[in-house]
């Protein structure tokens, strides 16, 4: 009999652990993204509402992925510009995200409310990884987290070339996040 | 004996403990986006030279297209090697939905005037589902506003008409090359005699070669199944050249109509006589109606 107490002693207190353990990942499918490079009167911007993104509580681990086809312009042909000519989305038809929400520890996901965050990864455009490192903000509404950022990009560092780069269309684009999680 | 049970029971749960604290790794996922791969981009223009090509204007754009065509080259000197003489047109193209495209214009060439709707049928897509070919539905009419030479017979205002209707049959087979088919019936209301039929088959072969990313070589040749007398086949040879807003189409043809009747059964020049007009069509882009997805976003 002792030892049958002292048996679920064990199994209570190893499933305790394990509780405290268990990670819990974000998902969506249907993430914004907006672009805007409107470098001189002509407004050269676009949204793509199919952003595919997932985090983990527990290690902040996050990633964001993009088919560039997805983006919507107001121009057919801007878009087609954007395609063919910049982006080159039939040799490199995805931009991605991969890095960690730094400061996830201070995070309740239990309690709502709007936590500032910084995340840092690696965003591979055009087939060119580089480094980014922004602030952004987590809203918790009933344990469901959205996530908003804003950050740029230089066009030239992803190895994107094009006539009017610099005039036309700024040497720096714009790109706001804005991701609504369920879990 | 208790001891050793007691043993396996924590193994078990520690070894189930280990599994569950493994870190979930995001970044080995495979992120599996799934929405369709459109093939964008076939043709430049929604015109290859003369004729339709499978591209669509996009929905809510209205496309200002002025095309000109000079005289032939043969022509020699005195009329500055067919640079005195041009017919044009006047079009405006409006895109209703991303998969119809409904346009309207006028020509100097026999005072037409013209309407057409382009309706795409299916859609080019590459992986998931892949679909290899796009196919177009074109209505085209025409209508001719001149003046009868003829004193001895008043036409009716339906005799004036002429229909053209074509299944585009297009692919891009890869960035650099795309290929259409264009079978083709024109219907006159009106011919010239009771011999003459009032239909003529005829089959488009259009082709896109890309130079660079802004330059593209264009070809565009219709062989009439039904022939009118003293009428050639068209064969154009064209460079469109995208600039910003802007699509630039260079080429040179034997024909100098604009519309289905005119460039396809009612071509008067020869290749082979150096009968060559030198052509150019300018389009424009103006966004009218935002697409739904870009409404009410603060910028």
């Amino acid at each position: 009999m002792k030892n049958i107490v002292k048996i679920f002693t064990v199994i209570i207190a190893l499933l305790g652990t394990q509780s405290l353990h268990a990670q819990k990942v974000y998902a969506t499918k249907t993430g914004q993204l907006f672009f805007n490079a409107s470098g001189g009167i002509e407004k050269i911007a676009a949204v793509n509402n199919q952003v595919d993104s997932k985090f983990v509580d527990a290690t902040g681990q996050i990633i964001f992925g993009v088919l560039i086809k997805g983006f919507k312009f107001e121009n057919q042909l801007m878009e087609d510009h954007f395609n063919e000519n910049y982006m080159e989305s039939t040799q490199f038809p995805k931009a991605d995200f991969k890095g960690y929400i730094k400061n996830i520890k201070e995070i309740d996901f239990s309690k709502d409310g709007k936590f500032p965050i910084t995340i840092e990864g690696n965003l591979t455009i055009h087939g060119v990884a580089q480094k980014v490192n922004t602030s952004g903000t987590i809203e918790i509404v009933q344990g469901k987290p959205t996530i908003m950022g804003e950050f740029s990009v230089k066009i030239k560092d992803y190895g994107i070339k094009g006539l009017y780069i610099g005039e036309k269309i700024a040497n720096e684009a714009k790109i706001k996040v804005n991701c609504k999680y369920q879990n | 004996m208790q001891f050793k049970q007691i043993g396996i029971v924590a193994t078990i749960l520690l070894a189930s403990l280990q599994l569950n604290a493994q870190n979930i790794d995001l970044f080995s996922e495979q992120s599996n986006n799934q929405s369709p791969d459109i093939v964008t981009g076939t043709f430049k223009s929604t015109r290859v030279v003369n004729g339709q090509s499978i591209e669509n204007v996009g929905a809510g754009v209205l496309d200002f297209r002025i095309s000109h065509r000079f005289g032939a080259i043969s022509q020699g000197g005195y009329n500055l090697f067919g640079l005195d003489q041009a017919t044009m047109r006047i079009g405006l193209d409006y895109g209703l939905f991303s998969r119809l495209t409904v346009g309207v214009g006028r020509s100097t060439y026999q005072k037409q005037y013209d309407a057409f709707l382009k309706f795409k049928i299916l859609q080019q897509q590459d992986g998931e589902r892949f679909i290899p070919i796009s196919v177009s539905y074109v209505a085209s009419s025409i209508y001719k506003s001149m003046k009868e030479a003829t004193t001895t017979y008043t036409p009716y205002a339906s005799d004036r008409f002429s229909f053209a209707h074509q299944i585009l049959i297009a692919s891009k087979l890869n960035d650099y090359i795309s290929i259409q088919l264009s079978p083709t019936l024109v219907h006159y209301n009106l011919v010239d005699s009771a011999k003459i039929p009032n239909d003529f088959k005829s089959l488009g072969i259009s082709s896109r070669f890309r130079l660079s990313k802004r330059v593209n070589l264009t070809s565009e040749y219709f062989y009439r199944f039904d022939k009118l007398a003293g009428y050639y086949d068209p064969l154009s040879l064209g460079i469109d050249i995208e600039t910003g807003g802007h699509v630039f189409q260079l080429h040179v043809s034997n024909s100098n109509g604009m519309t289905e009747r005119t460039f396809i059964n009612e071509t008067t020049g020869s290749w082979s006589k150096g009968d060559l007009c030198f052509g150019f069509n300018i389009t424009r882009a103006f966004g009218i109606r935002k697409p739904k997805e870009l409404r009410g976003i603060n910028w």
